[in-house]
C-alpha cells in the first residue's frame, strides 16, 4: 500500500516545471496588463495581478490536495464528481449570475465560480472512465452514442448558459474518440462537415450543392474500382444538400448578429468596403488592437512593463482572453515564440505520458487533457493573432481568473497523480 | 497511426503560430518607432530660431508668435461647425476642405487644420477651445523681417512639405522649415532643435501620465543667430538703383570672398511671405512669369558675360608667352579671320595694344590674342583644354560650391566640347573666334562675373563667395578661408589691372568716374534672344558692368547685370560706380548720376515681347 513513500515521491517533474513557466510567465504578463499606477502590494486584492497571486497560491494548495489523494480514487468516483458537475452547471439556471450576456458564474460573497471550467474535468474523468469499461465497446455505434451523449450533457447545458466559446471546447474530445478506435470513417464525416460547412457560408447553396455533387461524383465514378449503384453517392449528395442548407439557416437565424459578423469578417463574407471598414471599428477592434500589439513588440519587444499599448488599456480584456498579445508586445518575438512552445513542449509531453500508462483509464484521461489544452492553446493564440474568427475562451495557465487557473491544474495535475502511480506501482 | 494524428497536428500549430508571429513582429513589423506609437502623444516645444544680423550688426531678421489649430481628425467629435467657424473667421467650405486634407494625411496624427491666427483671435478661441475635442492650439514662432530689403538672401519659411518630411523625418506635418535663401543654407544652425514630451495615452485617448516617467523627454535647443556678410545699407542702396529694372548685383570683398550683396532685381518685400497671406502672396510672387521675382538674379541668370571676359583673355595670352604688354595689332575697324563675314569692331580703330585694347574693348585686338593662344597648339582640341582649364580656374563654368542655396554652372567650352559639336568637321579658333569677346558658348552667372573680377582684383587668387560671416558659438566651415589659386602668374595682372583702369580714365568709362576713387573696370554687352511664339527673336543687350576699388588694397569686386540695359557703361556701369562710392564713401556725391538711375524705368523694355507688335531693339 505505502510503497511510494518508502520509493519517496515520483512524479513527472518535466510537465510540473512546464507548468510552473506558464504560470509564472502568465502572472508577470497579467501584472503588466493589469497595472495602473505603482505597485503597493503584489497581494493587493483590488487588482487582478494581487488576486491571481491568491488564486497561484490556492492552485498549489489544489495540487497538494490532488496528491494527498489515492490516484485509485479518480477511476473509482468519476462517474459521481460527473454527476456533481452536471448538477452544478444546472444550478446556474436557478442560481447563476449574469456577467457580460453569459450566466456562468456563482457568486459567492465577491468571489465568482465558473463550474463549466470544472466541468471539462469530470467530462473527461466520466469520458475515460466510460472508455475503459471492459463492458464498453468503442467499435459498437451504441457505445459511441453513449460517449457522445456524456460529452453532450455538459456542453448543450454550457451552450444554453450562453457561453459559446466554452461549448467548442467539447468538440475537442473527438481526439480521444479518435485514438480510441473509432471507425476511420468519422475523420472524413468530421472533415467533410467542416469543408460543406465552410462552403455553405462562403457562397450560395446552388454553388455548395454543385460543388459538392461534382466532388461526390467524380469519386464515384474515378476513384471507386467496383462500380457500385448510384444510388450510395445520390444519397450522399442530398445529405449534403440538406446539411448545407441547414447551416446556412442556423448561420442566418439561429446566430446572433455577433456571431455573424466575427464569421463573416473571418471568411471575408462583407464586400461592402463601407461596412467592412464599420464592422472593423466595432467588431474587429479588440482583434486589431491585438494585432497591433503584438506586431509593435518586434523582435525583442519593449521590455516588461515597458509596453505602450499594455501601459495604454488599448487591448480590452488583455488580462484575461488577450494576455498573448501582451506577451507580444513586450516580450517581442522571442518571448512569443517561446511561450508557444513550451505550449508545444507540454502537450506532447502530455500525449506521451498518456501512451505510456497502462491502464486505459490513465490513458484515455490523459488524452482527453491533452485534447482539451490543444483546444484552448488553438482557439485562443489563433484569435489573438487573427487567424481564427473571434472566440472568448482564456489561454490556460497564462489567463487571468481563478476557476479557469484551478480547472485547468485540477485537470493536469489529476493526470500527473495517474502518472506518478504507473511509476511507483511496479 | 491513430497516436500520431494529435501530435502531429499539435507540431503543425506550433508551427503555424510561430510563423504568424513572424510575420507580425518580424517580417511586417518596422523597427519600433515611438513617433508612429499612437499610444504616446507627442507634445513639442519648438525652440526659437535664430536671427540673422547683417555684417555690421544690424537685426535683419527676429521672431514672432503665431498660433496654429491642430487637428487629430480621429479625436474629433460633433461639434457646432456654424459657431467654430466664426471664431475661426473660415467659411464651412474651407472647414469641410481642411479636415478632409487632414484626414487624409493621418486620422490619428496632429496636422495644421488652420495656420496663423492672429493674436485677436487667438484670445477669443483659446477659451473656448476646449470644447472642440480633437482641436488644439499650437505655438509656434514666425519670421519677423526688421527690413524691406534682401528677401532672395534672407529666404523664407514654410510648413515642411510631405518630400520634405520623408527626407528627414525631425520633420512633422506643420513643422516649418527653410525654403529660400539663408534660411534653408543655414536651417540646421537657425531652427535649433526641437524639444518633445512623451505622454502615456490609453484607449479612450485620454493622458494617463508621462511615458517612463519623462525619461524620454528632451529640452529644446535654441536656434543659433547667424551674422551674414551682406552691408544692409548697400544691399538697401543697390535695391533702390535697381528699381524698374531687372537683373542683379553681386559684389564681394575681395580679401576675403565675403558677398557684402546681392541683389535680384525686381525684388518684393520679405514680410509678404509671413503668416497667412503667405500662400496667397507667394502664388502672386510665383505668377509673375515677366518679372520673376522668386529667381535670385545674380545666382541664377546665365548670360554671355561679353567684354569683361576680355580681360581673362589677355591674362591668358600673357600667361601662355603668345604676348606681352607692348604686342600691338592695328585694328580697322573690322577682324578678318576667314571666308566668313569678318567681326567687327567699334573701337575707333588704330593702333592698339594691351592697354588701349582693354580700356577701348577692342575686339580685334582681343580675336589676335586669342587666336595666338589657341594656335600655339598644333591640336585645337588640346589647346581648347589649356585655354578652358586657364578660365575655369577664375570659378567660372562650374558651380561655386558655396553656402547660397542656388546656382548655376555655366558654360566654359573646352576641346571635347567642340568636338562634339563638329564631329565631322577640323574646327579651329577661327571657329569659335567670338569666345575671344565673351560671347558664342560662354555663359556666366553675375556672381561667377564678381568673383573673377575678385580673382583680378587679388592678382591671382579668390576665395569662394559666401554669406555666412560668423555663427553663435561655431564657426563658419573652413572650405571659405582656404584661398582657390588661379593658373594666372602674379605679374601678369598688373599690366591688364592698368588697362581695367584705363577704361576709367580715357576708356568706355570715362564718365562714370568717381572722385578721389580709383576704380578698375569693364563694361560689357551681351546679345540676348527670347522666342516669340516659336521664333528666336533678339532683344535689347543685356548691359553688364565689372570693377572693384579701390585699385590697390581693393575692397570691393562687383557685378552688375542690367537685363536689356543695352550697352554696358549706360546702366550698369552707373550702377557700379554709385556702389562703389557707396560702399567706401560711405555717402553718394554723383548726384545727378544717382538722378538718372533712378528715374530710369525699363519696364516698358521688358513688356516689348509680350505686346505682341512687332519692335525695336537697341536703342
Amino acid at each position: 500500500m505505502n510503497i511510494s513513500r518508502n520509493r519517496g515521491f515520483k512524479v513527472d517533474w518535466i510537465t510540473i516545471i512546464l507548468y510552473i513557466l506558464l504560470v509564472g510567465f502568465g502572472w508577470l504578463n497579467i501584472l503588466s496588463a493589469s497595472l495602473s499606477g505603482d505597485i503597493v502590494s503584489y497581494f493587493d486584492m483590488s487588482q487582478p495581478y494581487g488576486k491571481q497571486l491568491v488564486f497561484i497560491v490556492f492552485a498549489f494548495v489544489l495540487i497538494i490536495l490532488v496528491f494527498s489523494i489515492e490516484a485509485k480514487f479518480y477511476e473509482r468516483f468519476a462517474s459521481i464528481i460527473y454527476l456533481v458537475s452536471i448538477l452544478s452547471l444546472l444550478g446556474l439556471f436557478i442560481f447563476g449570475k449574469n456577467v457580460n450576456g453569459a450566466t456562468s458564474w456563482y457568486a459567492i460573497g465577491s468571489m465568482t465560480i465558473q463550474p463549466s471550467e470544472f466541468a471539462k474535468v469530470a467530462t473527461s474523468l466520466a469520458v475515460a472512465k466510460y472508455i475503459s469499461d471492459l463492458q464498453t465497446n468503442i467499435q459498437n455505434l451504441k457505445d459511441q452514442i453513449k460517449t457522445v451523449l456524456i460529452i453532450l450533457v455538459p456542453a448543450i447545458l454550457i451552450m444554453l448558459q450562453n457561453d459559446a466559446g466554452s461549448t467548442i471546447v467539447y468538440a475537442s474530445f473527438f481526439f480521444v474518440f479518435y485514438r480510441e478506435g473509432i471507425p476511420q470513417v468519422y475523420l472524413f464525416i468530421g472533415l467533410a462537415i467542416i469543408i460543406v460547412a465552410v462552403l455553405s457560408l462562403k457562397f450560395s447553396l446552388l454553388t455548395t450543392s454543385i460543388i459538392i455533387s461534382l466532388l461526390i461524383l467524380a469519386h464515384h465514378f474515378f476513384l471507386k474500382k467496383k462500380r457500385k449503384s448510384i444510388f450510395q453517392p445520390l444519397l450522399l449528395i442530398l445529405i449534403s444538400i440538406a446539411f448545407s442548407f441547414g447551416v446556412q439557416f442556423f448561420y442566418n437565424s439561429i446566430l446572433q448578429p455577433h456571431q455573424q459578423d466575427r464569421i463573416s469578417l473571418w471568411l471575408r463574407l462583407e464586400k461592402d468596403p463601407v461596412k467592412l471598414e464599420q464592422m472593423k471599428k466595432t467588431i474587429l477592434y479588440n482583434l486589431n488592437e491585438s494585432e497591433k500589439a503584438i506586431g509593435s513588440g518586434g523582435i525583442t519587444g519593449k521590455g516588461f512593463l515597458e509596453g505602450t499599448r499594455t501601459i495604454g488599456k488599448f487591448v480590452p480584456e488583455q488580462h484575461t482572453d488577450y494576455i498573448f498579445s501582451t506577451v507580444g508586445e513586450e516580450w517581442g518575438f522571442l518571448g512569443s515564440s517561446f511561450v508557444v512552445l513550451l505550449f508545444v513542449l507540454l502537450l506532447i509531453r502530455v500525449l506521451y505520458l498518456a501512451e505510456l500508462q497502462k491502464s486505459q483509464f490513465s490513458r484515455v484521461y490523459g488524452y482527453c487533457v491533452a485534447s482539451i489544452l490543444f483546444f484552448h492553446f488553438l482557439i485562443n493564440i489563433g484569435m489573438v493573432m487573427g487567424l481564427i474568427p473571434t472566440i472568448g475562451i482564456p489561454l490556460p495557465f497564462f489567463s487571468y481568473g481563478g476557476s479557469g487557473l484551478w480547472g485547468f491544474t485540477l485537470l493536469l495535475f489529476i493526470f500527473i497523480k495517474l502518472d506518478s502511480n504507473r511509476i511507483n506501482e511496479w | 497511426m491513430r497516436k500520431l494524428l494529435l501530435f502531429s497536428i499539435i507540431i503543425i500549430v506550433g508551427i503555424t503560430f510561430i510563423a504568424r508571429l513572424f510575420y507580425l513582429q518580424v517580417y511586417s513589423s518596422k523597427n519600433y518607432n515611438i513617433y508612429e506609437d499612437n499610444a504616446i502623444r507627442k507634445v513639442f516645444n519648438y525652440p526659437k530660431r535664430g536671427y540673422v544680423y547683417d555684417r555690421n550688426g544690424e537685426l535683419l531678421v527676429a521672431n514672432q508668435p503665431s498660433y496654429d489649430v491642430m487637428i487629430i481628425p480621429r479625436d474629433v467629435e460633433p461639434l457646432d461647425t456654424l459657431e467654430f467657424t466664426s471664431l475661426l473667421k473660415i467659411t464651412k467650405e474651407d472647414f469641410i476642405k481642411s479636415y478632409d486634407k487632414a484626414y487624409h494625411y493621418s486620422p490619428r496624427l496632429p496636422s495644421v487644420f488652420l495656420a496663423h491666427l492672429s493674436k485677436e483671435d487667438y484670445a477669443v478661441l483659446s477659451e473656448k477651445m476646449r470644447k472642440y475635442k480633437g482641436f488644439y492650439i499650437q505655438k509656434r514662432s514666425l519670421r519677423d523681417y526688421q527690413t524691406t530689403i534682401g528677401a532672395n538672401v534672407l529666404g523664407f519659411i514654410a510648413e515642411a512639405n510631405q518630400r520634405e518630411i520623408n527626407k528627414d523625418p525631425y520633420y512633422k506635418m506643420g513643422d516649418l522649415i527653410g525654403k529660400q535663401g539663408v534660411e534653408i543654407s543655414y536651417e540646421n544652425v537657425l531652427r535649433g532643435v526641437k524639444g518633445v514630451k512623451f505622454i502615456q495615452k490609453d484607449r479612450f485617448n485620454r493622458d494617463i501620465g508621462p511615458y517612463k516617467n519623462g525619461s524620454k523627454d528632451t529640452i529644446p535647443i535654441p536656434g543659433k543667430d547667424i551674422t551674414i556678410t551682406i552691408d544692409a545699407k548697400l544691399q538697401a542702396y543697390g535695391e533702390r538703383l535697381m528699381q524698374n529694372k531687372m537683373g542683379g548685383i553681386v559684389a564681394i570683398e575681395p580679401s576675403t570672398g565675403e558677398i557684402l550683396t546681392l541683389v535680384s532685381a525686381p525684388s518684393y518685400n520679405p514680410n509678404l511671405l509671413v503668416g497667412r497671406k503667405r500662400s496667397a502672396n507667394y502664388t502672386k510672387l510665383y505668377k509673375d512669369s515677366i518679372h520673376l521675382p522668386l529667381i535670385d538674379k545674380g545666382l541664377l541668370r546665365m548670360h554671355e558675360p561679353g567684354s569683361p571676359f576680355k580681360s581673362l583673355i589677355a591674362l591668358i595670352g600673357l600667361q601662355e608667352g603668345v604676348i606681352d604688354e607692348n604686342t600691338s595689332i592695328f585694328c580697322t575697324g573690322e577682324y578678318h579671320y576667314g571666308g566668313k563675314r569678318p567681326m567687327r569692331c567699334h573701337c575707333g580703330g588704330g593702333r592698339r595694344n594691351l592697354n588701349t585694347g582693354i580700356s577701348h574693348s577692342c575686339n580685334s585686338y582681343f580675336a589676335t590674342v586669342y587666336r595666338k593662344t589657341l594656335d600655339k597648339y598644333s591640336n585645337p582640341s588640346h589647346a581648347m583644354d589649356v585655354w578652358s582649364k586657364h578660365i575655369k580656374s577664375f570659378g567660372l563654368g562650374n558651380y561655386l560650391n558655396n553656402d547660397l542655396s542656388v546656382g548655376k554652372k555655366g558654360n566654359i567650352p573646352d576641346g571635347a566640347y567642340y568636338d562634339r559639336m563638329y564631329p565631322d568637321f577640323r574646327w579651329r579658333a577661327t571657329t569659335n573666334i567670338s569666345n575671344a569677346i565673351g560671347q558664342g558658348e560662354i555663359l556666366v552667372t553675375p556672381i561667377q562675373l564678381a568673383n573673377m573680377m575678385a580673382a583680378i582684383a587679388n592678382r591671382g587668387y579668390y576665395y569662394t563667395p559666401h554669406i555666412i560671416k560668423d555663427i553663435e558659438g561655431d564657426t563658419i566651415p573652413k572650405k571659405f578661408k582656404i584661398p582657390h589659386q588661379t593658373t594666372i602668374d602674379k605679374q601678369y595682372f598688373e599690366p591688364v589691372i592698368q588697362g581695367l583702369h584705363d577704361v576709367y580714365n580715357e576708356g568706355t568709362a570715362w564718365f562714370l568716374k568717381v572722385p578721389d576713387i580709383e576704380i578698375c573696370g569693364k563694361t560689357g554687352t551681351a546679345e540676348n534672344f527670347t522666342k516669340i511664339n516659336g521664333v528666336r527673336t533678339q532683344l535689347t543687350d543685356h548691359s553688364i558692368f565689372i570693377a572693384f576699388a579701390p585699385k590697390d588694397n581693393p575692397k570691393i569686386a562687383i557685378a552688375v547685370l542690367v537685363e536689356n540695359g543695352y550697352f554696358g557703361a549706360r546702366w550698369a556701369g552707373r550702377i557700379a560706380s554709385l556702389m562703389i562710392e557707396k560702399y567706401l564713401k560711405g555717402e553718394v556725391t554723383l548726384k545727378q548720376m544717382e538722378q538718372m538711375v533712378l528715374e530710369k524705368s525699363l519696364e516698358d523694355e521688358y513688356l516689348k515681347p509680350y505686346s505682341g507688335q512687332p519692335f525695336k531693339i537697341n536703342q
